[in-house]
């Protein structure tokens, strides 16, 4: 079942690529991650070859694909991985008990296969299948019997990564694209770990039909976290300080449809914080200096994405397919794109009503500075939750809140992430572990006969 | 929760009326309290009278007849679960971010979650799909389902849930609901005997969570996980909190030859010995965790449906 870019009807997270989409490629199981967009002329560079992602239009999400060796040339093709493994486990289960090697006897000194490279190479062009070339490796490997059972495994893992590459199609979702920068490319993201974003969104309350209130200077991944929470209802007002808006280029991984998209809007906080007499001329006129401004900023911006896209593709991480990324976009998105300058009804609506809940992710500010200005722009009994990599700001932003009885039930949070391997007998937490997700200060705004709306 | 609804989300003009839930905060406690113009919250800090209540904005300061003040909020699934009765141990905000994270659920989503519990999980999952999905959570204890039932009438979420009484370890989740849901959640003694109907309810790709408070529990559920699904991640998340205080700290010399710093303002320094400049004091905020804190509530391990 085939679905279209979804710009109707309610469904937000289509299982189907198309043509178009946005796509994160888990290559070899988490050791390489790239972002891509499908379509006909986009590639995967892989070791020194090159292979299209055409196969994956049209695939679902969840998809797994291994190198093929074509006629011409080698290319990725679907496929189901066999329930082997859960045989060897259960095999393993069973000889656990019996299990007498061990590697006394194994010496490391690279005279263990006798197959070379030049025999890889002449199997390769008479058409052996990667999966082939693993099996010749194993057989011709003089060790390969002495090693214990878990050895053996990871054996034959090592030599399938390098010779049977699997990508696997992951839909692009807050979860996987927080997971992906924060292990390629933290310092985008302010080391804004996966658990941190998490904690952020419900201790801010982000939920359909509310309006919240964004500072998001990591890279537009929290405002396209909180949208798509928002799931088309509701507003998310990207904020910034000064004239210019802050980079959102994370955004645009997202898949969002239309309602989303024009959901997501920026305002800066001049505008949200401007005297409601101003006359209409008045507001015009700034409104236009403020437009040509960010027209021109979104240029320069998106230039800026397409350098860094260059640079961080010679390590084989790639934000967005570098030549094909202007020209799909110019074809498949007739629709606005998310960050739309927000327009006056909206501005005097968050004014009215005040907003629902407030997230600041500004790793590198003074946090108090924010807070300061951003608080009164919430309605009363509302959360706000704010994230930084350092705990002394809001340490001290904490401090200043309680001093100036602004908020209630404030909160200074540190989250802990440890992950484990689980497998008969070798159950532990990970040898590698994440050292910070930073620190969250959350609260409540409460009203005081001093507070002004 | 009153963010579900356009028409009752909290805002500058939205103000407390008669029938609402509001949770009342003291100092260090906090109660869920449905407002009622004729009731009275009574507390240490004296009476407070509902009528005083209604036509103020959610987040006041109100006032008891001995001066004494709480503070009105309006309920969140966060403050929820810090208030709801517990009729089981339940899940806490860390956990509960986590795992709607980690099971991508998004609004439209359909849930199915087993046990139900306090009700504490189910309340965010409701949050999370709302408005156009829906949670199907089951309990095989039946009146542990009522109570369930009830909290979510009060707290405005029964059209987003649906409380079935079932034995999911036995009996699987109802056929019905075959290749529709996008998430399960497990919070069972033997997820292992649930996996396999979890497995035929999940579209592909859906997400799966089970959570056990023992590694032996987890052993066994990744074990049967193995056959049917992929991403198998196990993990374990804790929040450490942190205290603030301002310090005064006294520069000026100390004769005695011990160490100069000096705790806030419990010590006085002699400060015959000090020049001028000395005696300025400088104040620091800061902040070290907490000295209580929770060890370990359980261990989340997800994983996807294989596609076919």
């Amino acid at each position: 079942m085939s679905e279209n870019k979804p710009e109707s009807g309610p469904t937000v997270n289509p299982r189907v690529t198309w043509e178009g989409c946005s796509v994160l490629l888990d290559i070899n199981d988490g050791d390489r991650l790239v972002f891509a967009r499908l379509s006909a002329g986009s590639t995967l560079k892989i070791g020194n070859k090159t292979f299209s992602l055409q196969p994956l239009i049209g695939c679902p999400f969840g998809s797994l694909f291994q190198v093929e060796s074509g006629k011409e040339k080698p290319y990725l093709s679907r496929f189901i991985p066999p329930t082997e493994e859960n045989n060897v486990q259960d095999e393993g289960g069973c000889q656990l008990q019996e299990e007498s090697r061990d590697n006394r006897a194994i010496i490391d000194n690279n005279q263990a296969q006798s197959l070379t490279g030049d025999d890889i190479d002449a199997m390769r062009r008479q058409g052996a299948t990667g999966n082939e070339i693993v099996e010749a490796l194993i057989a011709n490997s003089a060790t390969f019997d002495k090693k214990t059972q878990f050895s053996q495994e990871k054996y034959r893992l090592k030599k399938q990564k390098k010779y049977a590459p699997r990508v696997l199609l992951r839909r692009p979702f807050s979860r996987s694209i927080c997971e992906a920068y924060f292990k390629k490319y933290p310092a985008r993201i302010g080391f804004l770990r996966v658990d941190t974003l998490s904690l952020l969104l419900s201790m801010a309350n982000v939920t359909a039909n509310s309006d919240v209130l964004v500072l998001d200077m990591v890279g537009g991944l929290v405002t396209g976290a909180v949208a798509e929470r928002l799931g088309g209802s509701g507003s998310v007002c990207n904020t910034y300080l000064g004239g210019t808006p802050y980079p959102m280029e994370i955004i645009r991984m997202f898949n969002f449809n239309n309602e989303i998209c024009k959901r997501v809007l920026r305002c800066s906080v001049n505008d949200l914080c401007a005297v409601q007499n101003e006359t209409s001329e008045q507001v015009s006129q700034r409104e236009d200096v403020c437009t040509m401004e960010s027209q021109s900023d979104e240029k320069t911006s998106l230039s800026v994405s397409t350098e860094e896209v260059h640079l961080s593709s010679k390590n084989g991480f790639l934000d967005l397919v570098p030549e094909n990324e202007l020209s799909t976009t110019g074809k498949t998105c007739k629709a606005p794109k998310a960050g739309e300058k927000a327009p006056k009804e909206a501005i005097q609506s968050w004014k009215e009503n005040g907003f629902s809940s407030l997230i600041i992710a500004a790793p590198e500010q003074d946090a108090w500075i924010l807070v300061k200005d951003l608080l009164p722009l919430l309605t009363y009994s509302a959360p706000f939750a704010i994230y930084h990599q350092y705990l002394q700001p809001l340490a001290k932003c904490m401090h200043n809140l309680q001093l100036e009885k602004m908020a209630i039930g404030l909160q200074l949070s540190e989250p802990w992430l440890r992950e484990y391997q689980v497998l008969p007998s070798r159950t532990h937490p990970c040898m590698q572990m994440s050292g910070s997700g930073g620190y969250i200060l959350s609260g409540t705004r409460a009203y005081s006969n001093t507070s002004q709306s | 929760m009153l963010l579900m609804d356009s028409s009752t989300k909290i805002s500058f003009n939205r103000c407390i009326r008669d029938g609402d839930l509001v949770i009342v905060y003291e100092r260090h406690t906090m109660k869920a309290v449905k407002v009622c113009e004729n009731s009275v919250l009574q507390n240490r800090f004296g009476v407070f009278k509902h009528s005083d209540w209604i036509g103020k904005p959610f987040g006041s300061k109100v006032f008891s007849n001995k001066g004494g003040f709480v503070y009105l909020l309006a309920p969140t699934p966060e403050l929820w679960t810090l208030v709801l009765s517990h009729r089981t141990q339940i899940l806490y905000i860390a956990d509960i971010s986590f795992v709607i994270m980690y099971l991508e659920v998004v609004p439209g989503c359909l849930v199915l979650e087993s046990g139900t519990g306090s009700g504490s999980l189910t309340t965010s999952f409701a949050r999370a799909v709302s408005p156009m999905g829906h949670v199907y959570t089951f309990d095989f204890h039946e009146q542990r389902a009522a109570s369930a039932r009830e909290d979510f009438e009060r707290t405005g979420i029964s059209t987003l849930v649906t409380v079935g009484v079932r034995d999911i370890q036995g009996d699987g989740f109802p056929d019905q609901f075959s290749g529709l849901a996008d998430s399960v959640f497990l919070d069972l003694p033997q997820p292992w005997l649930a996996i396999p109907s979890a497995r035929n309810m999940l579209k592909q790709d859906g997400t799966l969570c089970s959570f056990s408070p023992c590694i032996e529990q987890v052993q066994r559920s990744c074990e049967t996980l193995r056959s049917d699904f992929t991403d198998i991640r196990t993990f374990e998340i804790l929040l450490r909190t942190y205290e603030v205080r301002e310090w005064k700290m006294d520069h000026s010399k100390v004769n005695d030859g011990n160490s100069t710093a000096c705790p806030p303002r419990k010590r006085r320094q002699p400060s015959s010995e000090a020049s001028v400049g000395d005696n300025a004091s400088s104040s620091a905020v800061m902040a070290r965790p907490s000295a209580e804190t929770r060890g370990h509530t359980g261990y989340l391990t997800f994983a996807r449906k294989c596609v076919s």
